[in-house]
This record gives C-alpha cells, structure tokens and sequence, in this order.
C-alpha cells in the first residue's frame, strides 16, 4: 500500500497535467493535414496531366486549402500562447534542440511553397479566376516555362511536407517526460496520418465536386505512380483506384505505426507500460479504439476498399471518418500523453 | 565553476511548508500558485508505517529538457552555477516547457510566462541561502555548491545516503534527499 | 499567572548584552540580514514581533516601496533563532487579507443575523460605554466580564479592572493546557508555562503523548524537536494517529485512545519494579514515595495491554529506554491536554514520570526559567470586587489557579452565583473554542451585551452587538514581552505599517473606552510609546536601541539545579509529591488511578482534532496565504474502515454526531495514518460567518461536533475528545 499526496495546485498541472488543451491537437492535426496535402500536390506536380481534374485539385486546391488550414492551425497555435505579444520572440532565435523552434522556422517556408505550388497550374484550376485575374495566368505561364522551377517547386513542396509531417509529431515525441510521447514513432505516425487525412480530404472534394454520372475514378498518386514505375500496372487515369488506394495504403502505414508505437511501450519501462494502458485499457480506451482505431482507420479501409472493388458507390463518407479519426488521433495523444507520468509507477 | 545544489534532510522535515510560503512572499508568487510543494509518500499497514515528507521545487537539471525544447531561449542555464532560468521577456508562453519537465516544476504565471524556481539566484548572488532554505524551521535544507569539497553539501552527501527524485527521467536532477 | 509561580522566577539584572548562547549560526543569519538590509533602496525593515499564535516570536518586516512585503524570523531572538513558523511567514497575509473588519459595526437586526450599520468609534464606544453603566448600575461592576486572549489583551483588562470588573477568562486554561499546569503544580509545585520550559534539544529521550509537535508548529519546540531527531534522540511517540512526529520516532504506540494514563502507570510500574528510576533524586526531593510505589503494584504492563492495545514487551522496552536515557528523559506534558476529562490526573501522571526519571531541573528535562524584571507602569489600584468571580462558585474545582471560561459561561447561562450581564470578547472565538455552541449562544442571548474586539468578522462576532475592528500587529505597538524562557529578553511590537482603513489598536480602543467610563485617570500616558518608554527606562534599558533591535537580552540564568538553579518545590511538602495529600484532603486520588473512557455508540468513531502546521485555530482560514497552503480540513480514515463504508480518498463526506449534528461536507482522506476507530480533523475549519468569504463552508468544524464534554473535578477543563460521529457520504 502506497499513499502519495501532492501538495500543490498549479493551474494547468494539478490534480493532473493538462497544459494543452484543444488548441495544441488542432493545430497538430491541421499541420499534420497540411503537411499530407504539400506531399500529394509537390507529387502530383511533378507527374501533371494537366487533364485530370484530380491533379488539379491535388495541385491547386488542395495547397489553397492548406494555406487556409495552415492559418488555422497557426492561429490555434497562437490561442494557446500565454504570452501572445511576445510570438514574434519565436523569430529571433533558432534553437536546434526544440522541436517547436524547427515548426516554427518550417512553418515559414510552408507558406510560399504551397503558394507556388497552387499558381503553376491556377488557370487551368480555377479558369473563372485567372479570367479576372489576368497576372495569374502569367505567373503560370512563367514557372511552366521553366520545367527546372516546377521540379524544384514539387520537391520543395515534397521535402517541406515531409518536414512538416514529422515535426508535428517530433514535437510531442521529443517530451521524455510524457512516457507515452517519448517514441521516435510518433513522427512517422503523425505524418502518415497526415497523408492519410489529406488523401481522404482531396478524396472528399472529388467527391462532392463530381457530377453524380462521373463517378470519381479518383485516387491518384502514390499508387499510380508505383505502378508507372514498375509498369506492373497501365495507369487509368479515369477510373483509376489512385486516391482512395492511396489513403488506404497510408491508412495501413498509420495502423502499423500506431501498433510499432503500443508494443514498443509495451515492451519497455513499466512507465512506457502504463502508458501504453491508458490507450489500450485505460480511461482513453473506449475513444480510442472506437474512434481512431474503429471509426477513423478500419471502417474507412474497409469503406474504401469496397469503393475500389466497385461494391459501393464512392461518398464523402469514408473521408469525414478518415478526418475525424485523424482528429481524435491528436487529440487522444495530447490528452492521454499529459496523463501518462514518470512517478505513476512508482511502487 | 560553481555547481548550485540542495540537500534536503527528510528525517527532520515535518511538511510545515514554511518553505512554500516563504518561496510565495520573497518571490511574490500570486495566490493560486507555487514554485515549490510538499509530498507525502506514506507506505505499510497501520500501524506499522513509514512515511517521507519531501519539499519539492524545480530540480535544476544538469540535464533540462525544459531548456532544449524552448523554442525562443527564454529558459537557459545561467552561468552562476548552472541554474536553469526564465527569461520573461523572451518566453511565448508555449508550455513546451511544461510538458516537457518531469516534475511538473513550471507553471505559467498569471502574466503569461513560464514561471519556476531560480534557486533564489537574486538571493545567493547576494551570499544568503534561498528563502525557503533560510526560513525552514527544522533546519532540513542546506544549500551549496557542489563543486567545492567543503562546502556542507558536498560533505553531507558523502556523509549519509540519499536519492533524487525520477532519476530514470534523465534529467540529471540536483536536488538530494537524505534518508 | 498568579503570584505562586511568579514568585520562584528569577529577577534578572537589567544590562543588555548580547547572549553568549547566540551562536556562530545566528551571527550568520546577521551578517545575512544586514546584507539584505543593504538591499534595495526602497526597502525598510522593522523589528517587531509575531502574533499568529501566542509563542511570540521576534520577527523582522520587510517593507518595499511602501508595501508590506515580507517578515522573517529575527536572528536575535531566542525563540525563534531567526527563523519564523509557516503561520509567522505568512502574517503578512493577515495585514492585506480583504476579508478583515475595516470599521466598527453595531447590530441592526437580531443577533447573529451578522446585519450591521457601520458607525464611528466615538458612536460605538458610547454605545458600549452607555451600556456598561447601564449593567453596574443594574448588576454591578461584576457582571461585566472579559474574554480575552493572547498579550493584546493587557490594556482592555486594565480598563475592565479599573471599572471593577474581575471576571476574566480565556480558553487557554479550561480548554488547553489548564490540567497539565494543574497536575505538574500539585506534583512540582511549580507549572511548565508557556513558552513550555521543556530542554527538548538537550533531551536523550523524548516521549511525545498526543504532542504532535511539527503539526503543532509552536516553533522553539518544533526547532528543538528537529535537533533532536537530527542528533539521533531516541523518540517515543504516542499516538492513536501516526502523527509527523511519530514517523520520526524509534518507538511508535498507536494508543487506544482516551487509555494513557494505563499505560503512564504501566510505565511507571516497570520503572519501579525493575527499580530503574533515579533512586538518589527521588530520595532526595521525593516526598510520599512508598505509598506511590504500593500503589502501583497491580498496574502489571499486560494489564495495561488490555486497556491500551500496546503490547506489554513495547511497554517494557520503552521503559527501559526512558530510563537509559535518564536524567536527560524529557516525557513532553502536552499543551492541549483537555481530552476526556480526567487530564489533571493524567498530567500528574506524566509529571510523576518526570519525576521518577528524574528529569525535572535536569539538561535534557526541565530548565528553569528566567526573565527580565520590567517594572510595571504606576497606574491608580483598581476598585476591589464586592463578589468573588463566577466562574468558580465555591472553589468547587479546588485546584483551578486560573479562571475557568466555561464557568463564566455557565453563571451566564444559570444566573448564578450573580447574573452576567455584558461580554466583551478580545481576540478569542469563543464559538469555536469553547465546547458545545448551542451552550454559547444561549449563553450569549442572556447578555444585555455582547462587544466584540476582532481583526476579521469571525463567528462570535456574529453574534455581537458591537464589532470593534482591531489593527492587526503588524500595524501596531502592543505590551512588551519579557518573556519566561532559557535565557531573559525583552521583545517589542511596534507598527510596520499603517492600518488600511478605520481599524485601531488595542491600546486605543482600551484607552478611549476608559476616557467614555470616566476612568481616564487610570491612562496618565497620553500615547502607547510614552508607556512603553516609561517601563523600558525603567527598567534601566534604552528604549531606541530596544525600538532598532526589537530585541534586548538579559544574562543568562542557571537553567539546571546542577548549575545552580534553586532546587526549590512549591508544594505543601516543600517536595516533589508522590503522593499528594493536597488532593487526598479535597476528595480525590492521592496518587492518579485508571479508570477506562466509556466507549461510543456502535459503528461510530471516536472525534479527534488537532493542528495543521500551517493554520491557527480558527484564525487563519481567510489569510490568503495560509488558505493557500491548506484551504479546506479533510477527514483521516483508517483505509480499512473507509473501504469497509466505500469510501475513498476525495470523497465527501458529511460527519453526524452522537447527538444529531451534521457537519458540513469534508473530503475523506483515507489513510494507514489512524487507528480504525476513531477519525480526525484539523480545528479551525468549516466556518460559518458569511463575513468570511473565502473560508466560509471550506471544510468541517470540529467545534460543532463538538457538542459533549467532560469537565475534569479537579480544576474545571473541559475533556473534548468524548464525541462521536458516523460518517455520512455526501452524493
Ligand atoms: N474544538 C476545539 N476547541 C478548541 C481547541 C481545539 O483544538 N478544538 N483548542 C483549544 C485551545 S488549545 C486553545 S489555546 C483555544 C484557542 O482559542 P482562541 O484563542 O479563541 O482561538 P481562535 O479560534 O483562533 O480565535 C482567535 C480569535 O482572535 C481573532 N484575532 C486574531 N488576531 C487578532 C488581533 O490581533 N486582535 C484581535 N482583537 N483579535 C484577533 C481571530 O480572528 C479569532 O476570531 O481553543 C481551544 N478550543
Ligand atoms: N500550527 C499550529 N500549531 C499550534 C497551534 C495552532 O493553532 N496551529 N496551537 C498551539 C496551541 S495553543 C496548543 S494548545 C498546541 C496543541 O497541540 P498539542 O498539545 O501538541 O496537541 P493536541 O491538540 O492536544 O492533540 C492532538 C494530537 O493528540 C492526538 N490524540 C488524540 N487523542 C489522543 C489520546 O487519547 N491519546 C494520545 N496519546 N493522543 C491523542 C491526536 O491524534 C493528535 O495527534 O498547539 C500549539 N501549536
Ligand atoms: S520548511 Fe522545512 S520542515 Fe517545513 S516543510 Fe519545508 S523543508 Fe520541511
Ligand atoms: S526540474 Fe523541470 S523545470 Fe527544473 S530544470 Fe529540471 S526539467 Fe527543467
Ligand atoms: S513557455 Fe516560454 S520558457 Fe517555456 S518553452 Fe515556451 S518560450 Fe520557452
Ligand atoms: S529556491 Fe527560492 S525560488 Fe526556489 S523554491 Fe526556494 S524560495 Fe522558491
Ligand atoms: S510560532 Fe509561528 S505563529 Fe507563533 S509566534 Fe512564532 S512564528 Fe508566529
Ligand atoms: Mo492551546
């Protein structure tokens, strides 16, 4: 038998350490996204046909998105600051051993990658603005002028997401003192989660944007283009599997991540142990598996794997599960990461 | 080079939080918060129990991850005997620091910094004991450097056995507590 | 105090210098405060000293940029060697507590609706000044009486004296240390005072009955006790609780509770039986010996067993050890010691101990202690009283030497011998300290007046009909302190800052009162500083240089009758009586003998109460500082009983007592602490003046449960520790 008593009350850590509220998952969780969508759209530039309306949106829209996201989720960022006239300190140093200091240079570079990314092909997009905007049809014609600026444009957007994805992550992972954090796979996780809920947002806007007899042969990118580089497979650029394959096998990844994650704890410390049980069996059991397990990663496998077969008809369905579940993903890691604790295992 | 540390007697602690309210005036914490705290860890049947009362406060790590992680370089090792520091006026108030302390040592003042123990470092540099350890009525904590063999710390831990708290964090803590 | 003891201190020459007992540590802690002094320009330190409890330590304020900031322990002071209690610490929460009483009030609605009208000090001390005529013209003089505690008292007892009154209490006697000062007088002739004249730090062996010192924070003891246990004294501690001090201790005796005094004589039977008491010393100063010894045949360690619950082999051993220790033994005499209500015996128990072990002007027991003599002011003799006081009728508690709080009450409540008619009430919550309220507040509704003299709006201020609001100490001068201790001082209390709003000191209030009874003849000073000067100079001292240092020493006395110290006993024998035929003559027990407390309702638990460091009586609640550290009491189960009622940790729960009243809700903190059949509380909380705003219905009221007593037949305490509750949980 073991009595402790804590005689303390700080704001924000007693009874229990809750430092983050929802600010900090969103914001996670909208970088995360962000990053998924830089991924596709520098992928997606550097293997354009300008025909496919799926490249479009995956090129255009989704990096007009993402910069709309991106400004979101940095404004939750600067809610959650306590001393908000003093952000700009953010940019007077770089720190190389603080995750935050990295996001927060990165996120610098996220801006105009994604803009470029967005203006090589916004005409062909967006036709309705280019016609107002004329200047935009120029600066297209400018960097498509330059196929050297488009690759760079591709891979900056490319690198920078894949920075993106896994800081979101590192973040957390970075914190020995939250034993459920402290794993390197917690950025892959982020990221691929991140891929994850992009592939089913830009999925999700096909969807709705398709007139109902073109039904999305949507998907895109990884898969297609494994499959043009092995040519193991012709690319049907039509009704190609390409976007909702593509969350899938990043709905796969997260689930193995997530699973590298738990049986790591698993196998370590006894705190890394009852860390891990607050997922599996403790008080964030029910949300997560239900949520970010059930819901957000089988359900739409299964969801879309039927789309694929051709079983069922494609919807919005499989992506809302897939956003939400990448959510809940944040926000069970931030609250129950908080919980987890070096001295909860003392005997 | 001077290295800060405590050593804290839990046999003649009684919990009085002197020490706490001490820390609260000198500092002029606001009500509601704390820079250090008491514990109690009380084990066996009773009656036949054991009991330790420690007085707790940020654990001035030779390793601090509350440091590595902030993002401006509000918090930093001051020279004067590797006290870990915040500096007000360039903290953001991200918490990264708070989550990232084992201890849960930091708290977010009212004002909006990250706020903690300096080891009363406008006291020392002045030659006097921080306040909690100058106010204790049991006499229970000593301050000292460490790195000078004669001081009364040094001697008390090679005099009598002692621990740190969460060792296995690997924050390198500087804060003793004998048994 | 009366003269009885008094008498035997010693009158000490007045020259300062400093004591050769304030050693390297001091001087440091000095040379540290004159550093600190060099601080900040804006930052002035004033010497005065404490008044969060009545230990009276020596402290040094600091004020910044003309705000209060900070008070520490005054290195030159012998009681608290520079280093002031949590509650000393955090004083300065009392000075900007927003909760106080900022101007006088009198009742506009019925008493104890705490409706009020603020009103002007000239208006309030009319009323009050009207109204004490109107009852010595009635009643007499005497049916005025005065409650008051702690040294801010001395000036509203000169002016109720001089107005003839002569009824005077505080619950410092009938309800805190009144039976032990009773047991060790009738055993040494002598009491152990207060500041307790106990040489913890030199002790071998310390024995702690009940005493929780490091929760009880009076701090020369707490200081001494951690010497102590650093130096490796042997601690006996015994408790039915697993106090702070027990967790230090090489021998812990979870008692029954209500059982000590078996087990006092259990121990005292094996130090005969194995004849390992101090022969020469008993010899020597022991009167009755022999008959004390046959007394104690048959109190066998395994008889005790049964009484106590502690095993007859932990009652030999410990035995033993207090006796390889001896002289230097020191079996603590308590200082709350109104429990079950036979206490004076109990006391006279433990002073017999001390006795046996020898320990009484011995280094590591007793010390005699010494003080200035500091001439009083020359004032007019007060008017003497037609009648005796009330509190007392007919000495039928023969061996109270103080007046009994409750006696007052009670004359209030019968009208007997004579009718009290008025109250005035100084810095004591008689609500709360006193046993059994409903008793108080019927008590309260036969006064033609109630005044209250308060710092905050406290519950019997709620029931006043004139509220007059004091200046805390740290905002005024107050009676010096020539304290009784190991070594003579002179203290003084003087302001550090001003007082916020119409708030007045003591000695204002007192003096003004007077002036409005026609009795200003009896103020000849015209200002508290012109007295205090008068007294300091008289005494040969310079009253700047005791202004600068807020301490003054006088030479150091013999403390042990090996050094000198008169080994002189007041008793009738002239001895230190193992038998006593003072109480043989009255009636009672000659030598103290056992009779087991009755047991409690079924499936209920024996109440017990007791200190937090951190909080004073009902004192401190609404100091934001101190409610900082702790702002509610919970309730210690036994874990095995809390599971057996499903209860855990944090739960709340409401306490119901043998007679019906609930408390209000209190967290449970079950815990391997405590005996399984009793509970326990910290005193001071639940409050129920809504004036209190951040303390009221924080936490539970022991003093509302407490509505049994047991009045000890020898001197008038009250035995409080004889209630019972079941405990209720709160959906
Ligand atoms: N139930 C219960 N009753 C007890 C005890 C217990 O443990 N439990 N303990 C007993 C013991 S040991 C004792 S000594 C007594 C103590 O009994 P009290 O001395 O009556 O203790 P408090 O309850 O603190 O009440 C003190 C009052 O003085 C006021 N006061 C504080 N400072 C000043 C000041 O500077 N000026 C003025 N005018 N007023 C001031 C406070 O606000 C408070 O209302 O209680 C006894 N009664
Ligand atoms: N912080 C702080 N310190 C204080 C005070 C304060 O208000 N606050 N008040 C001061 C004053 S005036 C006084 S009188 C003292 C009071 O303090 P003490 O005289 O030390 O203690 P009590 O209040 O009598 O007793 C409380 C202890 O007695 C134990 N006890 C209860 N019943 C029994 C029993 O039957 N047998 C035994 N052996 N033990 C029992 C309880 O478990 C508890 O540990 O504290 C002084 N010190
Ligand atoms: S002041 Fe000293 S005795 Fe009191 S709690 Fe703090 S360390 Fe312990
Ligand atoms: S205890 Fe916490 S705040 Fe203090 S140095 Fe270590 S990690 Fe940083
Ligand atoms: S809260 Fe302030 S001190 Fe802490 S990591 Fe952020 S910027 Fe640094
Ligand atoms: S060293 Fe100073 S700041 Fe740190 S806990 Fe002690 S008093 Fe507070
Ligand atoms: S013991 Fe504490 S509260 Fe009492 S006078 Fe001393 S410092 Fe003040
Ligand atoms: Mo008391």
């Amino acid at each position: 038998m073991t009595e402790f008593t804590l005689y303390r009350h700080n704001p924000l850590l007693d009874p229990a350490v809750h430092v983050w509220g929802w600010e900090i998952p969103v914001y996670l969780f909208l970088g995360g996204l962000v990053a998924g969508l830089m991924i596709i759209a520098g992928v997606r530039l550097l293997i354009m046909r300008p025909t496919a309306r799926q490249a479009l949106v995956c090129c255009t829209v989704g990096p007009l998105i993402g910069l709309v996201l991106l400004s979101a989720g940095m404004f939750a960022l600067f809610l959650d600051l306590s001393h908000k006239f003093y952000v700009w300190r953010l940019y007077l140093a770089f720190e190389p051993t603080s995750p935050m200091s990295w996001g927060a240079w990165i996120l610098l570079f996220v801006y105009p990658a994604l803009l470029a990314n967005a203006l090589t092909h916004l005409p062909e997009a967006i036709p309705a603005l280019a016609k107002r905007v004329p200047v935009l049809v120029t600066i297209s014609d400018y960097i498509l002028a330059r196929p050297r600026i488009v690759v760079g444009i591709g891979l900056a957007n490319m690198a920078i997401g894949v920075a993106l994805g896994i800081y979101t992550g590192v973040l957390l992972g970075a914190m020995g003192a939250r034993p459920l954090w402290n794993s390197a796979v917690l950025g892959p996780l982020f990221l691929f989660s991140g891929l994850s809920t992009a592939a089913a947002l830009l999925h999700g806007i096909l969807v709705l944007t398709t007139p109902d007899d073109e039904r999305p042969q949507f998907a895109d990118f990884l898969l297609s283009m494994v499959a043009r580089w092995s040519q193991a497979r012709p690319l049907d650029t039509r009704i190609a599997p390409t976007l909702a394959q593509a969350d899938n096998s990043f709905l796969t990844i997260e689930l193995g991540l997530l699973g590298f994650l738990l049986i790591g704890h698993l196998t370590s410390t006894a705190v890394h142990q009852q860390a891990a049980g607050l997922l599996l069996t403790g008080p964030y059991a029910a949300v997560f598996w239900v949520f970010v397990v059930g819901l957000g990663i089988l359900v739409p496998l299964v969801i879309q794997h039927l789309e694929l077969l051709h079983r069922i008809r494609h919807t919005i369905a499989p992506s809302l599960l897939v956003l939400s579940g990448g959510l809940v993903l944040r926000f069970v890691l931030v609250a129950a990461g908080q919980a987890s604790h070096w001295a909860t295992a003392l005997p | 080079m001077a290295r800060y540390i405590m050593v804290i007697d839990t046999r003649r602690c009684v919990g009085c939080m002197d020490c706490v309210v001490a820390c609260k005036t000198e500092n002029n914490i606001p009500e509601g918060y704390t820079r250090d705290w008491i514990t109690e860890t009380v084990c066996g049947e009773f009656p036949t129990v054991g009991l330790e009362i420690r007085t707790e406060r940020c654990n001035q790590c030779a390793n601090p991850p509350c440091v590595s992680c902030c993002p401006t370089g509000a918090s930093h090792v001051h020279e004067r005997g590797g006290v870990v520091l915040v500096n007000k006026d360039e903290c953001i108030g991200c918490k990264a620091c708070l989550a990232a302390c084992p201890y849960d040592a930091r708290f977010i003042h009212p004002d909006g910094y990250a706020d903690k123990c300096t080891f009363c470092i406008h006291r020392v540099e002045k030659g006097l004991d921080p306040a909690c350890v100058s106010v204790c009525p049991t006499h229970c904590m000593h301050f000292g450097d460490a790195d000078d063999p004669l001081s009364e710390v040094s001697r008390l831990l090679t005099s009598r056995p002692q621990h740190t708290l969460l060792p296995e964090a690997g924050t390198k803590p500087r804060i003793y507590y004998l048994t | 105090m009366n003269s009885l003891s008094r008498r035997r201190f010693l009158k000490i020459a007045t020259t300062t210098i400093l004591a050769a007992g304030v050693a390297g540590r001091a001087t440091r802690a000095l040379a540290a405060a004159a550093a600190a002094n060099g601080g900040p320009s804006g930052t002035r330190r004033v010497p005065t000293y404490c008044d969060i409890c009545f230990w009276k330590c020596g402290a040094i304020a600091s004020v910044r940029n003309g705000e209060l900031w900070k008070i520490e322990g005054n290195p030159s002071d012998p009681l608290c060697r520079g280093r002031l209690c949590p509650r000393g610490t955090g004083g300065i929460g009392a000075h900007t507590d927003p909760d106080r009483l900022r101007a006088p009030l009198i009742r506009t609605n019925q008493r104890g609706e705490e409706k009020w009208e603020e009103v002007t000090w000239d208006e309030a001390l009319e009323y009050i000044a009207t109204r004490m005529k109107k009852i010595a013209s009635d009643h007499g003089p005497e049916s005025m009486a005065l409650f008051a505690h702690g040294v801010g008292g001395t000036f509203l007892k000169h002016t109720l004296k001089a107005y003839g009154v002569n009824n005077i209490a505080a619950p410092s006697f009938a309800q805190c240390r009144g039976p032990r000062d009773v047991g060790f007088r009738l055993t040494f002739g002598d009491d152990v005072g207060s500041p307790e004249r106990t040489d913890i730090e030199n002790a071998g062996c310390l024995v702690l009955i009940g005493s929780h010192l490091g929760e009880n924070m009076h701090n020369t003891q707490v200081q001494e006790f951690a010497t102590a246990v650093g130096r490796g004294a042997s601690l006996i501690v015994v408790d039915p609780r697993f106090s702070v001090a027990a967790s230090k201790a090489k021998f812990f005796l979870p008692i029954k509770p209500g059982t000590d005094l078996a087990l006092l004589l259990a121990w005292m039977h094996v130090l005969v039986a194995e004849k390992l008491y101090d022969a020469d010393y008993v010899a020597k100063y022991g009167f009755g010996f022999e008959q004390f010894a046959a007394s104690l045949t048959s109190y066998t360690p395994e008889w005790a067993f049964v009484e106590t619950g502690i095993e007859p082999g932990v009652i030999r051993a410990t035995a033993r050890e207090m006796a390889r220790y001896h002289p230097a033994t020191l079996v603590h005499p308590g200082r709350h010691v109104n429990w079950y209500g036979d206490d004076a015996q109990r006391s006279r128990a433990v002073a017999l101990l001390n006795a046996l072990l020898g320990s009484w002007g011995r280094k590591g027991g007793f010390y005699q202690p010494s003080s200035m003599d500091i001439p009083a002011y020359p004032y007019p003799h007060y008017p003497k009283a037609s009648r005796p006081t009330v509190d007392n009728p007919g000495r039928k508690f023969p061996f109270a030497h103080e007046a009994i709080s409750t006696g007052i009450r009670d004359a209030t409540l019968t009208g007997q011998p004579y009718p009290i008619k008025g109250w005035m009430v100084y810095a004591t919550n008689l609500l709360n300290a006193l046993p059994n309220q409903a008793e108080t507040i019927r008590a309260i509704q036969q006064l033609d007046l109630l005044v209250v003299v308060d710092v905050i709006p406290s519950e019997i201020a709620g029931w006043a009909d004139v509220v007059l609001p004091e200046s805390i100490y740290l905002e005024r001068f107050d009676e010096l302190n020539p304290e009784y201790f190991k070594e003579p001082f002179l203290a003084l209390r003087q302001p550090v800052v001003e007082s916020p709003n119409d708030q007045k000191p003591n000695w204002w209030i007192a003096r003004s009162l007077a002036q409005k009874l026609g009795l200003g003849a009896y103020y000849p000073w015209k200002d508290i500083e012109e007295y205090l000067e008068y007294r300091v100079t008289a005494a040969g001292l310079s009253y700047p240089e005791l202004k600068q240092k807020g301490i003054l020493h006088g030479p150091r006395q013999p403390l042990y009758f090996d050094e000198g110290a008169p080994a002189e006993f007041d008793t009738p024998s002239k001895k230190i009586e193992f038998y006593s035929l003072q109480l043989e003559k009255a009636g009672f027990d000659p030598v103290p003998r056992y009779t087991p407390p009755p047991p409690g309702p079924a499936g209920s638990f024996r109440l017990l109460f007791g200190r937090a460091p951190m909080h004073s009586f009902s004192r401190t609640q609404s100091n934001r500082l101190l409610s900082d550290l702790m702002s509610e009491n919970v309730v210690w189960i036994n874990h095995t009983a809390a599971s057996r009622l499903g209860l855990k940790t944090d739960d709340y729960v409401r306490l119901r007592n043998q007679d019906g009243v609930v408390s209000n809700r209190i967290k449970v903190k079950a815990t391997e602490r405590i005996r399984p059949e009793c509970v326990y509380l910290v005193h001071g909380f639940g409050h129920t003046s809504r004036g209190l705003r951040h303390a009221f219905g924080k936490g539970a009221s022991d003093s509302q449960l407490i509505t049994r007593y047991r009045t000890d037949p020898l001197m008038g305490g009250t035995g409080m520790n004889i209630n019972f509750v079941t405990v209720e949980p709160e959906a």
